[in-house]
């Protein structure tokens, strides 16, 4: 993630450490030096988080990472992001919770993240890797989102994701010099009236037109920047829906019950904000179960929920507090909901009438 | 007919907000004109508070970024990073820099920011209605300190600024007031010299002012202003309180 982040053109980094992300301040503290970068290891969270701010109004690529305890703490930060509209990137490395927790892997910061976490309507665009591969991409891909719309781009990996070691082919650095001028930095009133960047709106039809504006703009990255993967759906009586590192053990599950001879597929938000909900809405044309696996007690379930609009009927399998299922215990829970439902007569009934063998 | 006396070119044409009295309009206008003095106005970017000051922005005619209470250095030490040759302020009130941005500013000092800090001290929350703040002096009254400041109750006021002086990276620190003509241009000296700090690249620079707060004090602007000169400098008294810039003593 650090070295996307430098190819990427990121330049400042500001953090606070807490397990299980300290490779990437530990990374970046290095590695910024070398290509002329800053780094700077912030008192607090909170502070990490306004430096972050005072960057972005610089008109710099920068980023912050974190884990669970500590993304709490930049909540006011991310709001001011959010509200001020400047561009930022924040990693979190989510790990069991709520309170200290623990520092093993978990995705119970679903709501968090999704929901703002922070005070008034605003929105994060959340990015939900899945490998290391994927990590890199979207890394590059959340500093482009967030110069794109102006808002802050969260990066939701897991304690697992943190500690994974797999072979990455990275891209190659872009110039700074290529990226696209920001009109809208504060770099001192040289030859141009003084700006302000501010989101303090005392008129409240002001401050209305201003978060209807942002609605627009959520609107926009909606329709433009939703992305899903979708892995063996094409004759699926059943769909697992998994981000993230659930999403990998699930293929897993999901290969030993296709052996079985189960229709089984996935589906993976790799954009948990905004959420795929069209894709799901259109399984359920087709699918009428939906199996949701999480590593919380439930939370990405409600937007399944959301999407489906009753069309379909969704169970969940969320292990909260840091569990790592096996693919065998997914798989268990995959074909327990097949068979209730009767999907496997089903299965056997076409088979019958497609005279198959 | 010749012109004698004018607005600073870095304060905007705009009426100040500030109740009768107020000494943030007299700081504004000091701020203002060191930015004048120096020739920097094109390349300074002012982090203004929450609080009082929080429309700052309406009256400084320089970029102005907007930080959340009490994270102004924070985000002045990411303004600077990454515009090193620009002149990064920060102008805060006591609840933004010594409550709720109290870790924020000792260790923006202790890196040694190249920022500098006007640091507006009245004793009060203005601009939510007079709670204590952690400058009120003991026995002063507020709205959240019934019978006024009880140091055993409340706790006693504290000092930020002696604070700071323990921090390597500060250079510069000096307690300074708007009570009297003498004490103003005093104060102006010191944040020309908070600013010239940052020119160098010294280090971290503050200016602490002890401003009067009328309307949340509950006194006339006149009685403000000597309350300020004789009760609050017998706890907050002015002078110099750190200096290793090494420019001649005058």
């Amino acid at each position: 993630m650090g070295e996307a982040a430098v190819r990427a053109g990121c330049r400042y980094y500001f953090g606070y450490p807490i397990t299980p992300q300290n490779e990437v301040p530990e990374y970046m503290s290095g590695r910024l030096l070398q290509v002329g970068g800053t780094f700077v290891q912030a008192e607090s969270e909170l502070a990490s988080i306004n430096m972050v701010i005072g960057a972005a109004m610089a008109g710099a690529r920068v980023m912050t990472s974190s884990s669970s305890p500590g993304v709490s703490l930049m909540q006011e930060g991310i709001s001011y992001l959010a509200g001020l509209e400047l561009p930022a990137v924040i990693a979190n490395v989510v790990r069991g919770g709520p309170g200290l927790g623990n520092i093993a892997p978990a995705q119970s910061d679903y709501f968090q993240a999704t929901r703002g976490g922070g005070h008034g309507d605003y929105r994060t665009i959340v990015l939900a890797p899945a490998s290391c591969q994927e990590l890199c991409d979207l890394t590059v891909k959340a500093f482009d989102l967030a110069d794109k719309y102006r808002n802050p781009v969260m990066i939701m990996g897991d304690g697992m994701m943190g500690q994974m070691m797999e072979p990455v082919e990275f891209p190659e650095a872009i110039d700074l010099a290529d990226l696209p001028a920001k009109d809208w930095t504060l770099t001192g009133a040289k030859g141009r009236p003084s700006r302000v960047i501010l989101s303090l709106l005392l008129n409240p039809k002001v401050l209305e037109d201003h978060n209807f504006k942002l609605v627009r703009k959520y609107d926009a990255v909606t329709r433009e920047e939703t992305d899903w993967e979708e892995y063996m759906l094409e004759d699926a009586r059943q769909v697992v829906v998994a981000y993230g590192t659930a999403a990998r053990i699930a293929k897993g599950a999901i290969k030993r019950v296709r052996e079985m001879g189960l229709k089984v597929g996935l589906l993976r938000p790799k954009t948990l904000w905004p959420f795929p909900d069209k894709p799901l809405k259109d399984l359920t044309r087709v699918v009428r179960q939906l199996l949701v696996f999480e590593m919380s007690a439930g939370q990405m379930v409600e937007d399944v929920r959301l999407a489906v609009e009753g069309q379909a009927q969704v169970h969940l399998y969320g292990r909260p507090g840091g569990v790592i299922p096996t693919p065998d215990e997914v798989a268990h829970q995959i074909s327990h909901y097949y068979y209730q439902a009767g999907l496997m007569d089903k299965d056997q009934q076409s088979g019958r009438l497609g005279g198959a063998a | 007919m010749k012109k004698i006396f004018e607005a600073p070119k870095s304060l905007k044409d705009n009426l100040f907000h500030y109740c009768p009295g107020c000494g943030h309009s007299i700081i504004h206008r000091l701020v203002a004109e060191v930015i004048d003095e120096l020739g920097i106005q094109e390349r300074t970017i002012g982090v203004p508070p929450a609080g009082c000051a929080v429309l700052a922005y309406n009256y400084f005619d320089v970029d102005t970024g907007e930080a959340p209470h009490g994270r102004a250095l924070a985000v002045a030490t990411g303004l600077k990073r990454v515009l090193k040759d620009h002149v990064v302020f920060t102008y805060q009130g006591d609840g933004d820099i010594a409550a709720i941005g109290t870790a924020e500013s000792i260790h923006a000092a202790n890196r040694g920011e190249k920022v500098t800090a006007i640091f507006v001290n009245n004793g009060t929350y203005g601009m939510t209605g007079g709670q204590m703040a952690p400058t009120t002096l003991p026995g002063m009254g507020s709205t959240t300190t019934p019978g006024g400041r009880d140091v055993v109750r409340d706790g006693a006021p504290l000092d930020l600024t002696q604070m700071l002086a323990t921090a390597k990276g500060s250079v510069f620190l000096e307690r300074v007031s708007v009570a009297t003509p003498k004490d103003i241009r005093k104060a102006k000296k010191a944040i020309k010299k908070a600013f010239q700090v940052q020119l160098d690249g010294l280090g971290f620079a503050l200016v602490e002012v002890l401003s009067p707060c009328p309307t949340n004090w509950k006194m006339d602007p006149v009685a403000a202003y000597e309350w300020t000169d004789k009760e609050m400098t017998k706890i907050f008294p002015v002078g110099v309180i750190k200096d290793i810039t090494g420019y001649d003593k005058d």
